[in-house]
Order: structure tokens, then sequence, then C-alpha cells
């Protein structure tokens, strides 16, 4: 379905060239899977595929909205450091709540989560668009920023949930649906409003308009900075999702929580078969490409082959050839 | 913790002296202690700028003519330049220095020396240790093999154990050289090794990838407690009750409160702590303001923390 929506989407329809292109992720995530099931017999256990589906919720829910951004030309690099900051700001509130509320403190926390994360993506957006600053600069900044913030609620130290809390909040992360875990609900559900509205909105068309040439998108009456600025509050939006299924993982925010994630989550993207430049979006792409990197972090602690110090030298090897494989793959 | 009573007592040896008028030329002089740390980056960094900003405001409580000032840096190079910054608009008396790395840091330090300053190396040692005056660290050998020692006699000397280890540096390696060399002279087999850098997050899901590749874990060992806490998780969240023992290190308040409680799985830590920072400023105010000559080196112990000791390890204000 998204494959031929985005051939709707993208400038010149070269129809079936492309939906090969955009099956490459998935193929590529079926091949990692078959070798990771070779290597190790315990990589197929249900209960090792259901861990690593679902730490992947955290950056492909973060990924759909980076989806976006990145599909309107843009980037975000302040992500990792949001998160941490937004997880904070919602294990204060809840703890300042708890007394007051009792359990119903989580969802008011929640609230504020993502009002929060909103917020947080609106400033990026309107620093961008109305200061006209690259994308790069301004959340290499609001990175910094967001980092500070979180080192200095914790002291340096943790920031842990109420333990009133804390049983009632766990099912979150650990709990699940008709045996399917919630944050992979949340994943499916976050992926799929993002579907809908990147394919079947006006909104979704102008996204990939502005991404592909904002000038002539401009000229056609699309309000490009409004498009842009709106792109980074669904991330925001995103990152609150995902700081929601955090937070009952660990009950706790660290100064290291989320950290470098906004460069799994660019990759995810980019393996997924958004194009880095803007213009063409990719949301199960996206969500193929998270599953990617996670299942490739598994495989690599499950086996024996790699020494502990070359592991991250063959993880890069592996996203590398899965790039060079998607782009033969679409040049043909 | 001897070290600490150490500290103290030249302290109030000075303070006394002071009192009775004979620290005359001490007393004269204004003194000032430069005191260069890793900014707040995670949980043990944290502690040492908490320890490090008590240690300051306590020190120049008790010392009116000591000035000590506490700059953080987030990385080598940005400690090379508040080095250069501090030396530049102050008259160093005195500095001390937790170096991010011993071989960045080892000229610029000596470039300060050169100028008579008195120098304190803190944990990382310099790559020449004919520059510090005094030299203050932790034994990262011995918390990795006070656990192992343990742990051997607890599980009667076989069984199987997987260890995380932080980021590749000087400290992960000597924790973890410390620990397998104890172990390699029992029965029991190390099953896995890998890096969950020092972060909670990557540690539960290491964890989660150990219990799913082997099937019977007699034991874990995180070689620090902040990645104890991710394991934990981990553990309890696959019910699994092979585990027997789950140890960190470092002392981190959490962890010394499950030992405090008696935990079954976690009944002992050991300390690597962040407040040797605050050790080695008394140490050094102590050479100028007390007169008490503090030159050498100071190799902090890391006994084991239980029940019995562990509230001389607990400091409930510390974010660690």
């Amino acid at each position: 379905m998204s494959s031929a929506d985005t051939t709707m989407a993208a400038p010149e329809g070269e129809g079936f060239r492309l939906r090969w292109a955009d099956l490459a992720p998935f193929i590529a995530l079926a091949v990692i899977v078959v070798i990771g099931a070779l290597i190790n017999s315990n990589f197929m256990a249900a209960n090792n595929l259901l861990n690593v589906i679902t730490r992947t919720a955290f950056i492909a829910i973060i990924g759909v909205g980076a989806t976006f951004v990145i599909a309107t030309g843009g980037l975000d690099l302040s992500i990792g450091s949001m998160l941490a900051f937004v997880v904070g700001i919602m294990i204060m509130s809840m703890n300042a709540m708890a007394p007051a509320l009792g359990v119903w403190a989580i969802p008011a926390g929640a609230v504020v989560a993502l009002i929060v994360g909103s917020l947080c993506g609106l400033l990026n957006g309107v620093i961008i668009t109305v200061g006209k600053i690259e994308p790069f600069i301004v959340t290499l900044g609001t990175m910094g920023i967001f980092r500070a913030f979180i080192t200095w609620m914790t002291d340096g130290g943790s920031l842990s949930i109420d333990n009133s809390l804390r049983g009632a909040y766990r099912p979150v992360y650990f709990g699940s649906l008709f045996g399917i875990p919630y944050p992979v609900v949340i994943t499916i559900v976050v992926a799929l409003i993002g579907a809908f509205v990147l394919y079947r909105t006006k909104y979704g068309r102008r996204v990939t308009a502005v991404g592909s040439n904002a000038d002539v998108a401009r000229f056609s009456g699309v309000h490009v900075g409004r498009v842009r600025t709106m792109a980074f509050v669904i991330q925001g939006f995103c990152v609150a999702v995902a700081a929601i299924c955090y937070v009952p993982r660990l009950g706790a925010a660290t100064p290291t929580t989320g950290q470098l994630w906004e460069l799994q989550v660019i990759t995810a993207v980019v393996i997924g078969g958004t194009l880095l430049r803007g213009g063409k979006a990719h949301i199960w792409g996206t969500v193929a490409g998270a599953l990617i990197l996670e299942v490739i972090a598994n495989v690599m602690v499950l086996s024996d082959m790699v020494s502990e110090y070359l592991v991250a030298a063959v993880q890069g090897a592996i996203i590398i050839i899965a790039m060079l494989a998607h782009r033969f793959t679409s040049a043909r | 913790m001897k070290l600490d009573r150490l500290g103290t007592t030249a302290l109030s040896a000075a303070l006394v002296a002071g009192a009775l008028g004979t620290a005359a030329t001490a007393q004269d002089r204004e003194f000032t202690i430069a005191v260069s740390i890793p900014a707040a980056t995670h949980g043990w960094t944290g502690g040492v700028v908490y320890h490090a900003e008590q240690a300051e405001a306590q020190i120049e409580a008790a010392f009116p003519n000591v000035d000590v000032i506490v700059s953080t840096a987030s990385s080598a190079t940005a400690q090379v330049s508040a080095l250069e910054d501090l030396s530049a608009t102050n008259e160093l008396d005195a500095l001390v220095i937790l170096p991010f790395t011993s071989e960045e840091l080892t000229a610029p330090v000596e470039t300060v020396a050169a100028n008579g300053t008195f120098i304190t190396v803190v944990d990382r040692g310099l790559s020449d240790d004919s520059i510090q005056d005094l030299y203050v660290a932790g034994d990262n050998i011995a918390v990795g093999a006070n656990t192992a020692e343990w742990l051997v006699e607890q599980l009667g000397g076989e069984g199987q154990i997987v260890v995380l280890r932080g980021i590749p540096t000087v400290i992960d390696d000597e924790r973890i050289q410390g620990f397998t060399e104890v172990i390699e002279q029992s029965d029991i087999e190390i099953l896995d090794i890998q890096y969950a850098n020092w972060n909670q997050d990557e540690a539960f899901t290491l964890m989660q990838d150990y219990l799913g590749k082997y099937p019977n874990i007699d034991a874990v060992w995180a070689n620090d407690d902040d990645m104890l806490l991710g394991v934990l998780e981990a553990v309890d969240m696959a019910g699994r009750t092979d585990v027997q023992y789950a140890l960190g290190g470092n002392g981190m308040k959490q962890v010394i409160e499950m030992v405090m409680a008696g935990d079954e799985r976690t009944p002992i830590s050991t300390p690597y702590p962040p407040s040797m920072i605050a050790s080695a400023m008394y140490m050094t105010a102590a050479q100028f303001a007390g007169q008490a000559p503090m030159r050498g080196s100071f190799l902090l112990d890391a006994p084991l923390i239980t029940p019995d000791n562990a509230d001389q390890f607990y400091f409930p204000d510390s974010p660690f």
C-alpha cells in the first residue's frame, strides 16, 4: 500500500522500478532475520523476537516523526536529548501529582509529556522557519540545551519515578494486548496514523512537495514555513509518545538517556528508503529500518563470531552494505 | 575511608594551629586552588561534581584565605582549554585535576606545573608521573578482583556467569582484568563479555540478549552500578530464577540501599567513590593552609560494601 502511495507522491511516476526499491528495506530485514536464525537457534525463540520487536518501539516511533521532518528536507539532531528532557519533565510532574491524583497521575503525566514534546518540536520549527537558520545548526543547538536541562534536572545522577506509580505503570512496557506487547501496539498505531497523514491528506502531499522543491511548492501556494514547522511539531509529539513507552521500562531518567538515538533514528529513516535530502517519504520503511538496526545488534550478541571490540565495525559495515544493495536495486 | 579521616585530621590540626596564631604566614597569604573535573555527564561524574562542590564550600568556610575554583569540562579538549583559561586568569597555587584521558592531558598539566603550581592528580594517572606532587586514586583492579573473590566463594568455585563492561577505557580494562584474573583460577566459566557503555538502557537490552542466549546463568557482573539497575530490570522481566547473584560496583546510592536492605541477589557492592575528589581537595588544602606536607601516592582501597558497613558509603544527598 505504501509503495503505491509513494509513487503517487514522487515527482516523476517511475512505476514498477520504484516499487522494487521500496521493498528493499523489507528484503534486507528478511535476509538479516534468516542469517540470525542460521547463526543461533535461540534467535527465533518467541521470547527473543518479542524482546527485540518491543525494544524497537522507541526508535520506530521517533522515526515516524523523523520521516516527516526529513521528507520536508529538514533534519532534527535534538531528538535523543529531547526524549531525555521530556522523560525528565514527565517523571517530575507524575511524582508531583502522585499524592493528589494517585494512579491518575500517570495519564496526567502522559498528557504533560505530549504537550511538552509538541512544544519542543514547535520551538525547533519556529526558530528554523522564522529565523531562517539551517535545521542542522538549530537542532544541534537545542540538542545541547535539552541535554543540559536533563543533566541539571538530575544533578548528573538519576531521576526515578515514585514507587507508588511504578507498579501501575510497568505494564505499559512489559504488558501485552492479545499477546502483542503494548509498545508494539503503540508503534503500529503511530505508524498507521503517520501513513494516513502522509499519504492520504493534503498536508502529507505538501510535505513531500516542500521536500522535493520548496520554490515550486511556494509558487503553487503552499505555505512552506508552516508545513516545515508542523513537521517538527509532529516529531516532538512522536518523541513524547516514545517517552511514554520508555519511562515504565527502567523508571528513571539519567543524563545518558536517549544518547545518540538521533543517529539511530536518522539511520533507520534512511535505510527505510526516505531520501535524506527530502521529497520522498516511506513510513513503513522507517519501521523496517528500525527493526533492521535492533536485529543486527541482537544477532551480534547472540553470535560468538565477532570479538566484542569489533561489534560496532561489523554493524557499520552491514548498514553500508544494506544501503549499497538498496542503491543497486533502485538504479536497475 | 581512612583517607577522609586523614584529611579531616589535617584539617582540624590546621584549625587549631590557626586559632593559636602560629600559622601567621599561612594566614597572611591568599591561596588559589583550581579544581578541574569532567562535567556531570553520567552518574559517577555527577557524584564527582557534587562532592567537589561540597568540598569547595567546606574548605572555603574552614580556611578564609583559600579560594577554590571548580571548573568542569565535557571532553578532553575542553579540559585542556579550561586549564589554559584557569592558569591565564589566575595565579594558581595548586591544581587538582581528574584528567579525562592520561595521554592528552599530560603535556597541558606539565605546562601548568612549570609555573610552580602544586599538582594533585586524581583517579586517572598522567603518562608521566613525575609531574604530580600528589596522586589520589581508587583501585580499579581491586574493584574487579574483590568482587570476583566474593563470587568465587559464594558459587563454590564453579558456575556460569556473564559480564557487562563499560566504555573502552583504562578504568574498564583494569576492572575486567582484576575480575578475570581471579575467575580464571576457579572453575567458573565466563560465558560472555560485551560492552554496554555504562548505560542503563544498553545494559537492559544486552542482559535480555544474554538471557535469551544462555539457558543457565548463575551470576552476572556489571562493572558499574548504573548498568546493574538495567540488568536487574531485564532479569525480573524474564522471571529467571537461575540468576543467583547480580553484582555491580562503584557504590551508587540506589544499590547501597539494596545492600543495606539485605537484598539476596545483590548483597554486596564495591566502592569506587566519586568522593575521592573531596579527599584530594582536602589534602591539597592541607598542604597550603594546614602546613601539613602532603606529597606521595594515595590508593583508596575497594573493600566490599556489606550490610554491616554500608552506612559509611551512603550519601543520600549525592546524585550518585
